[in-house]
């Protein structure tokens, strides 16, 4: 199993160490999810998500073979912008949902720790003909996010950079804590924060760091465990619950991320599901009845299945019970009442609008 | 070593339930060990009263943020209560586990049942060995 640089630290933390995607993580420390998840909406929360993978593209067709392989048209893309994209099979499905970074020299692609090896051996697989390198920089690269409404404040004690014109979807290379960096104003967790790309060398010194300036403002080391609650509630998805390799991006409500005035692999199988309308959707739902829904559950009407759910628990912020979930796009509209089969008993539940959380950018 | 709580009055299942006698009562919950594994509970489903139950039926269901785990009836008998105040306060699983039971037994054969499940001595061993 990989470890990240922080693996003694998190032991040391008294972190509850889980396997992830092949990576073993903290999936939460002493305070507990709950009140981890509470820090992030309300103070900061700190997260290693080295697990995720980080491919460096150059070189003179870099700009043209990403274009082509991924859905967004990173043409309008400006120096230092950010931007959430997919990669798509030919047949329109989905290899990986990932994050495309336009520095000044060279584009940085975030994948899915899980994805990470199928995605390389994916993108290099169409380089044929295009004059490019692309480079794994994962292992040498540690990965954080620090986020939060306190996460601006804190980290700007320990940069001399201005944050407070440092705009949501941007990136910029400076220096924190004395450590060479990049700062993405990006996450996953549907409030303001950072992801941060420091050498793996470094990491150490920087997670102590981050948290002995955030201590008084209430920033807590979160697991994967406030990670998942974070994002479920702001409704990104994640890849091997809402996203996989049979699910099209149109049924997954990611068709704001196509641009369809360009080429892309993927562009013509998704293009003929836009015109026969896609055969799913996903829901939020929230249940009328008490229970957890939880990933697999069936979703039914009138005693027939028609769907499943991809996540559910119960949303620590909003303090209801929730739910992902796949179904004919006739049972999609706000208001339907379905059933979700807990134990093999129907609870009641009803479509509700997403984003369960309305995500607080700056 | 064991950093876990133990009650030293109740008798424990292998599954991590406990029961302690009030009166002629059995009294049932889930010991610190079992919320410990659990992480953070945010919702109890609890059985009806005058349901009869068999030792080590699924009687309850204890829902964490991690998973769903049923709460099995450590000795047979009639549920006579339950504690309704869990439905609003899933989180007193967590705080006090000892005094967050979760349903009430009249026994039907306690001797020959509770000789079946751990003294507070041997279940402290037992999560020494079994926790984590």
């Amino acid at each position: 199993m990989h470890q990240t640089p922080l693996y003694d630290t998190h032991v040391a933390m008294n972190g509850r160490m889980v396997e992830f995607a092949g990576w073993s993580l903290p999936v939460q420390y002493p305070p507990g999810p709950t009140l981890e998840h509470q820090a992030v909406r309300t103070a900061a929360g700190l997260f290693d998500i080295d697990h995720m993978g980080q491919f460096e593209l150059r070189g003179p067709d870099a700009e043209l073979f990403l274009q082509y392989i991924q859905v967004w048209d990173i043409a309008r893309m400006q120096v230092d912008e950010a931007h959430y994209s997919l990669l798509l099979y030919g047949d329109g499905t989905l290899v990986d949902d990932i994050f495309l970074y336009r520095r000044p020299d060279h584009w940085l692609i975030v994948v899915n720790a899980g994805n990470r090896s199928k995605d390389l051996a994916w993108l290099q697989a169409n380089t044929l003909g295009f004059d490019l390198t692309l480079t794994d920089v994962s292992d040498t690269t540690c990965m954080l996010a620090l986020q939060g409404p306190k996460a601006e404040q804190i980290l700007q004690r320990l940069t001399g950079a201005d944050l407070s014109q440092f705009a949501t979807r941007t990136s910029l290379a400076t220096q924190v804590a004395g450590v060479e960096l990049l700062i993405g104003r990006t996450g996953y967790t549907g409030e303001d924060g950072f992801e941060l790309y420091l050498p793996a060398t470094a990491a150490v010194d920087f997670w102590q760091t981050l948290l002995a300036t955030g201590k008084d403002d209430g920033l807590l080391a979160c697991g994967l465990a406030a990670r998942d609650s974070l994002r479920f509630e702001a409704c990104m998805p994640l890849y091997g619950h809402e996203l996989d390799a049979r699910t099209n991006p149109l049924e997954a409500r990611l068709g704001w991320t196509i641009s369809w005035g360009k080429e892309f692999v993927g562009r013509e199988a998704l293009l003929k599901v836009k015109m026969e309308k896609p055969q799913r959707l996903l829901i939020g739902f929230e249940m009328i009845d008490k229970a957890v829904a939880r990933e697999h559950y069936a979703i039914a009407v009138n005693n027939q299945v028609i769907g499943h759910v991809t996540s559910g628990m119960k949303s620590p912020t909003l303090d209801k019970f929730l739910g992902l979930g796949y179904v004919p796009g006739e049972y999609s509209t706000i208001g339907t009442e379905l059933d979700i089969l807990v134990r093999d008993q129907a609870k009641k539940a009803k479509v509700v609008k997403r984003p369960f959380y309305q995500p607080r950018y700056k | 070593m064991s950093d876990y709580k133990i009650d030293a009055t109740a008798y424990y299942a292998k599954t991590h339930e406990w029961v302690r006698m009030e009166d002629d009562i059995a009294v049932v919950g889930v010991s610190d060990a079992a919320q410990d594994m659990l992480s953070d509970v945010v919702y109890v489903d609890l059985p009806e009263e005058g349901r009869e139950v068999q030792a080590g039926e699924a009687v309850a269901v204890v829902e964490s943020v991690k998973a769903a785990e049923d709460v099995l009836a450590p000795i047979s008998g009639i549920i006579v209560a339950v504690n309704t105040e869990l439905a609003d306060n899933p989180e007193f699983v967590n705080e006090k586990p000892y005094e967050a039971w979760f349903f009430k037994l009249q026994p039907k054969d306690l001797a020959a049942e509770l000789a079946q499940l751990m003294d507070a001595v041997a279940y402290e061993k037992f999560t020494e060995e079994n926790a984590h």
